[in-house]
């Protein structure tokens, strides 16, 4: 976590300079705070102490109301992130073809768990329900940085393929 | 020649990119006269990926699984000497798959590319909107779609056409129409391939929508987790404002409207109406009560309507072919077709879109192929963490709201996951309440704590410590929970356990009483045992995680119990079948 709760734009640990015309185009839309949060998200990786700060400075929702709307979804991160995010899907197709396996199998290869992140910082582990590849079950989507790929029909062993495949690529 | 790659996420999942790639390359290298285009989820999800080769007279060859290697073959025979590869196409039997189907909301995906809007008007697209808009009042959509008999396809099974009229008859000084894409069932996929697919018949009936009840702007709450989906949704509105289907005068009317997109954030509890439009408005997801219904106070407490993806992808094809045309097919109360996502242990998975009625035993193993390396039949679980787990004898079941309600599920949003006897029923109610548990938003006590409960005694069940008189406390809590919750998310929740204890209350003894899992697979229940065919290969002791596997080369092994993490990895590796699981 960042350490200075207060926030405030003259920090240095985050540059509001990307988040600055977001907050100009939606700070005084109402019903934003979602989409506002998403861009943030997208820009940083993840919400701050400092960030969730600077957006009620902007808009002038509390700081509480944020940090509950945050919370809430699944989608928001206040922990940093992984270069690459690994979304598990555990929908109930995946789950009755062995998602549990291939958890298993992803924890025991980068030895974290769900929700956490490797100590090279390469990955991070997020179950989620569902990624709609149900016809592939088991499924996992890897955020890296050119983008999504989605995997489909994983195995214990072809899922360890894949991120060693990732981790190569980052090597290179 | 027209080359159609099917590119929506499952079929990207499994290289649909590269192969078309591959196959732009070698034309342009090649100097071969066809277009290559994409398009959404052909159906055949357990084929891809798929590439289709329409001939100048629109006759289709469909070539499947082709990866990037496969791909010269089908430029130097098809595209450049007119030679079909017969070895790579589709067989007679997955053809059925497609051929069974009657596909209306479906009518476009892996036809069109959805990128394109020119190719969704060649199909009769935006002509529904223009008749409506051109030469219908609000009232006559609002009958055709009475007469149509279409009813909710989300969850619920409400008639559209009550909806749209209580929207139109409440005043105000907006109205919305919202589309909800959030597709929360975990096992559901419909909604995700028409937003791929073909996102301008959602775009239309939403158009059409909003014309009937007079509204003035359309939302899209659609799934963060599918970005493909809002890329595409993306191109077709901006499509559509370019040609005057949305905006201001539509068709040279009166009548404005727009519509944008809103991406959701992962709540499943946002499913329900009142709870998705505190989402729209940027506050948690909580549902509130009811009445006032949205029709009457929704979206900034104007009068809204919700309908989602597959009900207003059905509302063209209404329109354009009359109300009725869609009400022949059907049965009396549940009429038209209905999209179902087959998935779990079945042989061939994918999206079937049927004429309402059908046996599921027809949708299962008719079109579906039946189970998974013939395996046999256990149960079918319809309509997602609300609904409920249908076992073999009532196969038979038609498929209506009525019917599938009868039997303790719900059609819900057409989630339909096959499963085998290596499924533990235990262990999916648990799984269901585990889902229930995490998207409970924590209103109503009775879902907050009572799933909690509910799935601590499920998981002590499953871990082999259930306690006599477990099932009737499960019962007894199901129906508090039921009763206690104010919205369809806590109303519905136990319904996994209660279905699973009314068809597979043997299993649950099983587990409690003579600490079995049948299914075996609770893992505090199961044992891995090496018997005498064992040849002494040292493979199993080889794969073994934890070193559990001792044995000399040539010698029978065995398996350390307590070392033993019960991963199955030796039960998998051994060739001789000589690992047994008790």
């Amino acid at each position: 976590m960042v350490d200075n709760p207060k926030g405030g734009n003259n920090k240095k640990q985050v540059d509001f300079k990307e988040l600055a015309p977001v907050m100009k185009q939606y700070a005084n839309v109402k019903g934003s705070l979602i989409t506002i949060l998403q861009k943030a998200q997208e820009i940083y990786g993840f919400l701050s102490p400092e960030i969730i700060n600077y957006i009620s400075k902007k808009t002038g929702v509390k700081p509480a109301k944020i940090y509950g709307v945050a919370t809430f979804y699944a989608q928001f991160r206040m922990e940093p992130i992984g270069e690459n995010l690994i979304m598990l899907c555990k929908g109930t197709a995946c789950h009755v073809n062995g998602a549990d396996t291939i958890e298993e199998s992803v924890c025991e290869h980068l030895d974290i768990k769900d929700g956490e992140t490797t100590e090279d910082g390469l990955f991070t582990l997020n179950n989620m329900a569902c990624l709609g590849c149900c016809s592939l079950a088991p499924v996992m989507m890897v955020k890296t940085t050119d983008g999504e790929e989605t995997y489909g029909n994983l195995t214990k062993d072809s899922v360890k393929d894949v991120l060693d495949s990732i981790k190569e690529r980052a090597r290179r | 020649m027209r080359v159609l790659v099917g590119e929506g996420s499952c079929g990207i999942a499994t290289g649909a990119k590269k192969t078309a790639a591959e196959l732009e390359k070698q034309i342009k290298e090649k100097g071969i006269s066809a277009e290559v285009e994409i398009t959404g989820c052909v159906g055949n999800c357990y084929l891809e990926p798929i590439v289709d080769v329409y001939d100048d007279e629109d006759r289709l060859t469909r070539y499947i699984k082709v990866q990037p290697e496969n791909v010269t073959e089908i430029v130097d025979n098809h595209l450049a000497a007119g030679r079909i590869s017969e070895d790579m196409t589709i067989s007679e039997k997955d053809k059925e798959f497609i051929e069974k189907q009657k596909r209306i909301v479906l009518r476009n995906t892996g036809r069109i590319n959805p990128e394109k809007i020119e190719e969704y008007i060649e199909k009769d697209g935006y002509k529904a909107v223009e008749k409506v808009i051109t030469s219908m009042t609000p009232e006559e959509v609002i009958e055709e779609v009475k007469i149509s008999g279409l009813r909710g396809r989300g969850g619920a099974g409400f008639p559209t056409w009550f909806k749209w009229n209580a929207a139109k008859e409440n005043q105000g000084k907006n109205k919305y129409i919202v589309c909800n894409a959030d597709e929360g069932d975990p096992g559901a996929f419909m909604d995700r391939s028409v937003l791929e697919g073909d996102p301008h018949a959602l775009l239309e009936g939403m158009i059409i929508g909003g014309y009937a009840m007079g509204a003035t702007e359309g939302v899209i709450y659609c799934r963060a987790e599918y970005p493909l989906a809002i890329k595409r949704l993306g191109i077709a509105m901006d499509q559509a404002r370019e040609k005057g289907f949305l905006g201001k005068n539509i068709f040279g009317s009166e009548y404005s409207f727009d519509i944008r997109i809103k991406a959701g954030a992962g709540a499943f509890v946002c499913g329900e109406e009142t709870a998705l439009i505190a989402s729209l408005e940027g506050e948690r997801g909580m549902p509130r009560l009811k009445p006032p219904f949205p029709a009457a106070k929704g979206y900034w407490q104007e009068p809204t309507n919700i309908n989602n993806v597959e009900t207003f992808a059905n509302v063209p094809w209404i329109l354009f072919n009359g109300g009725a045309a869609f009400g022949a097919m059907g049965t009396e109360k549940s009429k038209g077709t209905k999209v179902f996502a087959l998935a779990g242990k079945i042989k061939k998975g994918g999206l079937v879109e049927v004429p309402m009625g059908l046996p599921l035993r027809e949708i299962i193993f008719g079109i579906g192929g039946g189970i998974k390396e013939d395996k046999g039949f256990k149960a079918v679980q319809m309509g997602g963490p609300s609904g409920g787990c249908i076992p073999a004898s009532l196969l038979d079941t038609p498929v209506t709201y009525e019917d599938i309600t009868k039997t303790g599920a719900i059609v819900g949003s057409g989630g339909m996951i096959v499963m085998d006897e290596s499924t533990c029923m235990v262990d999916m109610a648990r799984y269901f309440l585990d889902f229930t548990r995490k998207e409970s938003c924590g209103k109503c006590n009775y879902c907050r704590i009572g799933t909690k409960r509910m799935l601590e005694i499920l998981e002590r069940i499953t871990e082999g410590k259930g306690k006599e008189g477990d099932i009737e406390l499960l019962e007894e809590l199901a129906g508090k929970v039921k009763d206690g919750s104010m919205c369809g998310l806590g109303q519905t929740a136990p319904n996994p356990v209660l279905t699973t204890i009314k068809y597979f209350r043997n299993e649950y003894e099983d587990h409690i009483y003579r600490k079995k899992c049948t299914a075996r697979s609770c893992k505090a229940l199961i044992k891995f045992e090496i018997t005498d065919a064992c040849v002494g290969c040292t493979l199993c002791a080889k794969k073994c995680p934890v070193d559990a596997i001792a044995g000399k080369v040539k010698e029978k092994h065995v398996i350390d119990q307590e070392k033993c993490v019960k991963c199955g990895r030796c039960y998998e590796a051994c060739k001789f079948s000589a690992i047994t699981v008790e």
